[in-house]
């Protein structure tokens, strides 16, 4: 009878839930779309640096925290925001620089897990750099961006989600038209594939990797802003780069769209579980339910949903 | 002149096989297990023993164990920190249940179970390969640290959630607890990490390690000449987790007296690997060489201003400090990417000529 019971909490209860209020439903599947392309913002940040140099960067979470930091900075100095937003997108220029010049460049043709560890080693100066500069107190970051609610359709929408939505979105298609019709995107996409092959027909390697980390950068500060705007600009910003890991590996390590639909899998799938499932085992499953799933969906697609097919030969 | 090897003839094939074959290199270990056993309980403080020696050699083991998995068996796994932890609880709960079973057999048997914990969180490996593993073993570091956070029973129901080191005695010594010395706990723990990193010394040099060497370098390769590729990673990570749970279980009663979840978080998992890399992946010694260099150079930092006579606020000497380590590791790796040991290695081959070069 227990299990019965039992097999009824798990399975039968939350389906009911879901069928008998579907517009909660839709509002939190909503809200989990919404979360996801949050998620989505960060994970591109890491498919960008991965496709364009092999490195695994897994310091994109504590450049988002950075940029975050130096926006707020400048606006806090009493520059008006346009010229707080060229400031830091230059910033993040300069950063790609010097991380090119000090960094990558001494550690070419190492090992994979040699430049992933750097990278850890590069989270912590910037994280312990931008608090030194700025500060490590809790700052609130105000754009201006309407925060409003409203109703359509009986669904409660709030403009802050669907404005963060809509720049996402515009972000991922600029980066699309950019990777794919460019010169830049061009060689971006002959230096992912071959690093000497690339050299070898003349492209410059090292001026293809500064760009790529300007833009991973870039798409940093547009993921610092959204976060920054949602919940203060603080330390715990830089560990929005584990929530999008799992994002990461769903979609696949080289794929944009594969981190767009990943994230919108991961944030419904999160909310999903949190709400109707979550009760059961105690809450607070949104820590390690997104890698659960993505671990699932990974056994079926070891190199994640659009991830390039990894053929291995001896 | 000093290291050669010269003249040190073997006559069996034993003497060949054996785990230090060059008469210098068995002198060195001898001497600096010795002092670690006879002189350093005898002139060490307090302070040393428990912030310094202790967790070192704790963080040794740690690394040990999961330099057999990335280093020998090349799976990459961001998961100690939660493997850790099941060695913790573990203990905790066995040794609450039944007091009276000697404490080191108790971790023995916590690492068992860490052990089997890693079986199943090794099984994903099959299938995954390189930094989708990685990530995917951050499953596991959440998971189990949400776990023993959330059950009640792994702590026993007390309110604070942590759990605490009992008094435990062998032969008539207090070993773990508050009651227990720096130096007896400093001793346990000594000869553990002795034991276990002789066994890891031994494992990698037998059928073993070679079948992980080889799934390593290239597993479609090592499944072709006979080697079962899911077996050997599941083995890897049986083992690894077993070292990291040993290592947990000690960090608890043999350190830290008490601990949360919070004790093996993420950052913890990611010092372990700083440690095998930094010290050299693939290498024992190298373990011993990282886990010296991470535990110590935050020690450093906390005391080098003081030391040249600077003082600053202490947020700020934080944030320096993070800098300095995260910019120090950056520099190692580019200076020598494969790690100490083979800094290490280096300087026994100058030695080995000199003072003749030439």
């Amino acid at each position: 009878m227990e299990i019965i019971s039992f097999l009824n909490l798990v399975f039968v209860n939350p389906l009911v839930e879901i069928f008998s209020y579907p517009i909660f439903f839709a509002e939190v599947v909503i809200s989990g779309l919404l979360t996801g392309v949050m998620y989505s913002l960060v994970a591109l940040g890491f498919v960008l640096i991965f496709k364009a140099s092999g490195v695994f960067n897994f310091a994109q979470g504590a450049m988002v925290l950075f940029a975050a930091l130096n926006l707020v900075g400048f606006i806090e100095q009493g520059f008006p925001i346009w010229l707080a937003l060229l400031l830091t997108i230059i910033v993040m220029i300069i950063l790609a620089f010097l991380i090119e010049r000090f960094m990558l460049r001494h550690l070419i043709n190492q090992d994979d897990i040699i430049l992933f560890m750097a990278t850890i080693g590069l989270t912590f100066l910037l994280q312990g750099f931008g608090e030194t500069l700025w500060g490590s107190n809790v700052k609130p970051l105000d754009l201006g961006i309407p925060n409003q609610s409203f109703e359509v359709a009986g669904l409660l929408l709030n403009e802050f989600d669907l404005f963060a939505a809509g720049s996402g979105a515009i972000l991922v298609g600029v980066l699309a038209v950019f990777f794919h019709y460019t010169r830049i995107g061009r060689a971006l996409r002959a230096v992912a594939d071959d690093h000497q092959a690339a050299m070898a027909v003349g492209i410059p390697l090292k001026t293809i990797w500064i760009i790529v980390w300007s833009v991973a950068g870039f798409v940093g500060l547009v993921a610092g802003i959204m976060w920054g705007a949602k919940s203060g600009v603080q330390f715990s910003l830089s560990l929005i780069a584990l929530k999008a890991l799992p994002v990461l590996i769903l979609g696949g390590f080289t794929s944009v769209p594969g981190a767009i639909v990943g994230g919108l899998i991961i944030g419904v799938g999160e909310k999903i579980a949190e709400i109707y499932w979550g009760p059961l085992v105690g809450g607070a499953i949104e820590n390690w339910f997104a890698y659960v799933l993505a671990l699932a969906f990974l056994l079926f697609r070891p190199q994640g949903l659009f991830g390039e097919r990894i053929i291995e030969r001896v | 002149m000093l290291y050669r090897e010269t003249g040190q003839f073997k006559i069996s094939y034993a003497a060949d096989q054996s785990v230090f074959p060059i008469a210098q290199d068995r002198w060195f270990v001898s001497l600096i297990i010795v002092v670690a056993i006879f002189v350093i309980p005898v002139l060490a403080s307090e302070y040393l023993l428990q912030a310094v020696m202790i967790p070192l050699l704790i963080f040794s083991l740690a690394a040990i164990g999961l330099n057999l998995l990335v280093g020998y068996a090349g799976q990459l796994s961001l998961g100690t920190g939660g493997f850790m932890a099941v060695g913790a609880y573990m203990t905790y709960k066995l040794t609450t249940a039944f007091p009276d079973i000697n404490i080191i057999i108790v971790f023995l048997l916590a690492g068992l179970i860490a052990a089997f914990v890693g079986l199943i969180f090794g099984i994903p490996s099959l299938r995954i390969k390189g930094f989708y593993l990685a990530v995917a073993t951050l499953a596991s570091q959440f998971f189990l640290l949400w776990m023993f956070n959330k059950v009640a029973w792994f702590y026993n129901y007390n309110s604070s959630g942590t759990i605490t080191a009992p008094p435990r005695e062998m032969f008539g010594v207090v070993i773990t607890g508050p009651m227990a010395s720096a130096e007896t706990r400093y001793l346990v723990t000594l000869f553990i990490v002795i034991i276990f990193a002789f066994i890891a010394k031994n494992l990698v040099r037998g059928r073993l390690g070679r079948s992980w060497m080889a799934v390593r370098d290239m597993d479609i390769a090592a499944e072709i000449i006979g080697i079962r590729p899911f077996q050997t990673k599941l083995i890897a990570f049986a083992v690894s987790s077993f070292y990291c749970g040993l290592a947990g279980a000690m960090m608890v009663f043999l350190w830290l007296g008490s601990a949360e979840t919070e004790a093996f978080s993420i950052n913890e998992s990611f010092n372990v690997l700083f440690m095998i890399i930094i010290g050299g992946l693939g290498s024992i010694l190298g373990s011993f060489l990282g886990a010296t260099f991470i535990v110590g150079l935050p020690i450093f930092l906390t005391n080098a201003p003081q030391l040249v006579g600077l003082s600053m606020p202490i947020d700020m000497q934080k944030h320096i400090e993070i800098m300095m380590f995260g910019s120090l590791i950056i520099f190692f790796l580019i200076v020598e990417p494969h790690g100490l040991a083979r800094l290490w290695q280096i300087l026994k081959e100058k030695l080995r000529l000199w003072p003749f070069p030439y």
